[in-house]
């Protein structure tokens, strides 16, 4: 039940965007009685109406407003336009995603201790422990249905599991299995065990993966205390003489200028659209953009260090029947400088289909080397590689004054390069990605370069000093105290793992925190 | 635009008859072109009949997969038969016909063996018109519901109730 706020009520929470982040914070502020106003740039969609065609769901969920590339990464020439791959629409990137969810390991949260200094790298120890963090992890684990973690039974191995994990074990492996994924394995919460329908990245039609879009926001809305605004654009963040922020400007889904008044804005777009708000927002008090005092916004762009290796055989394995990364080698995530690298990745199941895998496998590639690669796709195996990559200053989303969007605002530009670090982690990866498959017998192995990004991280860091990062503890600006960040942007370091399961643990901590200054009268 | 005509809507004999060999795997008449084969036709109304011959054969040539037949990459190109492409399309397989000839062959179609057509490719491979094709065809080709089982590919599942009981774990060699 949608409750209808006041543009002029300035009592309510404005949350912008709701995704992992957004969603999640929108509906625990709801339960604790905080009245919140969430806009969303994207339409609603659910189960019903996603798509088990890979390109049909892209046109459907995708953000596919103007974006811009520079930087030496690969996909600044493939993709040019398509820096990342995440969804617009109500529940935001949970639609697409896998459901793989998992914790840092503990001395992630503190790498800069931990790894000591890396050339070029701009690393800083978060200014969270996993002690702190470890009852947030339980609630998002008890709300994601996390398999593996409370008495939540492993997901089932398909097809490309049991050939990755054959390989795993021949090769020594020995923290193998079907991954922690926020997909039932049991029904779980109202939602459906998985039938291993195979579209996990399409929108899981039997809502048997977690999605904020079915689970967070029409739970939050039963509550009467929030207002979802779908189709609506925030443009920027306004803030009074004293400097507080006091709402927010959107444009509507008639393309309508409107302004949504504030006690407090939370800001939660993903890290491109999140650091490009707030730049947006500048002002004759603020000149370089909102909570940008340290000058960080926008900078310290992390994407993980990914990759994909395909195994062909010369046997069917049929990899896209089932889950699409219920799957994991967790070996290599350690942190071990001996392998030439600091920090560490794991390697998981991946399956993509015949329209995407001849999108992805060798962007720009063409002849009989790519043909008779897909030619095998029948008897395909895949795995990704998700690693800790340096986050470096000069990664960064910044304006670009000279393309504008539908609304005529600047476009984000989006550079990137690998770190030295970075290449190392993957060249690892790829060798051992092809021994898991050659170990099976694999005929012919591929190396696959990383896909727009799907993993967006950093640009609004968390740190303990305000001269270091964007926000505090709390993902409240150091800068300004009712702003507040609540998406992957916060991120100080990106860790080896895979950032949702992070992200929801941080936004329940965030929403705790939020609901509590209120009743103490401090926002 | 005309879809393609079924599988042997024209005899092999009927096609000769009103038409003009184009290469070796194509035959066109006024206003069509088709494989010489038979097994397929396809009118075209902005470009000659002649360079969408050579497009199909030039798709062929970027992504060759020896078990799908030449119709699907005919259905991949077809989009290039309008209005406002066909000067850029005419443009682009001259020079195609250019560089092969420069290569001493009559044309692009001319070329006999898929090894001198894919030498002029190379030769022209950063070219904005190589790059059109090359990147519509990703899609125009492989997203093709009708070539998916050619690579076993199957597609939508969920109608059918997923995997869950239809072989998600029914690998059997390892
Ligand atoms: C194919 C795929 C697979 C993935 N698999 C996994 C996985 O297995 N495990 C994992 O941990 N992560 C996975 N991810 C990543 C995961 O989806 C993201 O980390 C997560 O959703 C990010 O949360 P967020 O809140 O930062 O942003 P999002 O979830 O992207 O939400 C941002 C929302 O803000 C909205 N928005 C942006 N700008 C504005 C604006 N100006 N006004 C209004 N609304 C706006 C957007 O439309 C969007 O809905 C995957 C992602 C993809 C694409
Ligand atoms: S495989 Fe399972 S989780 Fe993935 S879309 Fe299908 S039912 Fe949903």
């Amino acid at each position: 039940m949608a409750a209808p706020f006041e543009l002029t009520d300035d009592s309510v929470v404005v949350i912008i965007g709701t995704g992992a982040g957004g969603g999640v914070l929108a509906n625990e502020l709801a339960q604790r009685g905080v009245s919140v106003v969430a806009l969303e740039a994207g339409g609603r969609y659910f189960p019903e109406d996603y798509i088990n065609d890979e390109w049909e769901s892209f046109g459907q969920l995708a953000w596919l407003d103007t974006r811009t590339t520079s930087g030496d990464w690969r996909v600044a020439k493939d993709f040019s336009g398509l820096p990342a791959w995440i969804v617009k629409a109500v529940g935001g990137t949970t639609i697409h995603w896998a459901g793989a969810s998992l914790r840092f390991q503990d001395h992630e949260w503190k790498a800069a201790t931990t790894y000591g200094p890396v050339q070029g790298a701009n690393l800083l120890d978060w200014p969270i422990d996993a002690a702190e963090m470890a009852p947030w992890y339980d609630l998002a684990e008890t709300k994601l249905g996390v398999t593996r973690t409370g008495d939540r039974a492993g997901l089932p191995g398909n097809n490309n599991y049991l050939v990755f994990e054959k390989g795993a074990k021949a090769l020594g492996y020995t923290e193998v299995h079907t991954g922690r994924m926020a997909i039932n394995s049991a029904d779980y919460d109202d939602r459906l065990a998985c039938q291993q329908t195979g579209f996990c990245f399409q929108g899981c039609k039997w809502g048997a993966k977690w999605s904020a879009a079915y689970t967070d926001i029409p739970r939050g809305e039963a509550t009467g205390n929030l207002e979802v605004r779908e189709r609506c654009h925030a443009a920027s963040v306004l803030h009074n003489d004293a400097g507080k922020v006091t709402g927010v400007e959107y444009f509507d889904a008639e393309g309508n200028l409107q302004f949504q008044a504030a006690r407090a804005v939370c800001v939660a777009g993903n890290s491109f659209e999140s650091p490009r708000l707030l730049l947006n927002s500048a002002s004759s008090m603020f000149p370089d953009g909102l909570a940008n005092s340290s000058g960080q916004v926008g900078r310290n762009y992390m994407r993980h260090m990914t990759g994909s290796v395909y195994g062909v055989f010369d046997k069917p394995v049929r990899m896209w029947r089932g889950t699409t990364m219920a799957g994991i080698i967790q070996d290599e995530a350690r942190h071990d400088p001996s392998r030439g690298f600091v920090g560490g990745y794991e390697l998981e199941t991946l399956a993509l289909g015949l329209p995407f895998m001849a999108a992805f496998l060798d962007p720009g590639g063409w002849g009989r080397e790519f043909t008779t690669a897909l030619d095998m796709y029948e008897n395909m195996a895949g795995m990704w590689i998700v690693g800790e990559d340096m986050p470096q200053e000069t990664n960064r989303v910044t304006l670009n004054h000279d393309v504008k969007d539908q609304y005529g605002l600047p476009v984000p530009n989006v550079h990137f390069s690998d770190h030295p670090n970075d290449v190392a982690m993957r060249n690892h990866a790829y060798a051992r990605g092809k021994a898991v498959y050659e170990a099976v017998g694999a005929t012919r192995t591929f190396p696959t370069p990383p896909y727009p990004s799907t993993h967006n991280l950093g640009t609004n860091r968390m740190s303990e000093n305000p001269r270091d990062g964007v926000v505090n503890k709390w993902g409240q600006t150091h800068d300004i105290a009712n702003l507040f960040v609540s998406d992957g942007s916060v991120f100080t370091t990106g860790a080896a793992e895979n950032p949702t399961l992070t992200i929801v643990a941080l936004a329940i901590r965030q929403a705790d925190h939020i609901a509590g200054e209120i009743s103490r009268g401090n926002l | 635009m005309t879809a393609l005509k079924a599988r042997g809507t024209m005899t092999r004999r009927e096609l000769l008859s009103r038409s003009a060999a184009a290469g070796a795997a194509f035959v066109v008449g006024t206003g069509w072109v088709a494989g010489s084969n038979a097994a397929w036709a396809m009118e075209v109304a902005h470009l000659k009949p002649e360079t969408m011959a050579t497009l199909i054969q030039m798709a062929r040539d970027i992504y060759p997969h020896d078990h799908v037949p030449t119709e699907f990459y005919a259905v991949a190109v077809k989009g290039y038969d309008a209005e406002d492409k066909a000067a850029a399309v005419e443009a682009g397989i001259a020079a195609l016909d250019a560089a092969a000839q420069g290569k001493g062959h009559a044309g692009y179609l001319a070329m006999g063996w898929e090894r001198d057509r894919v030498d002029v490719l190379r030769g022209m491979e950063d070219s904005a018109f190589f790059q059109t094709i090359r990147g519509g065809l990703v899609t125009g080709l492989y997203n093709q519901k009708a070539v998916w089982p050619l690579f076993g590919y199957e597609g939508e599942s969920f109608s059918q109730g997923g995997y869950i009981d239809r072989g998600f774990n029914d690998i059997n060699w390892l």
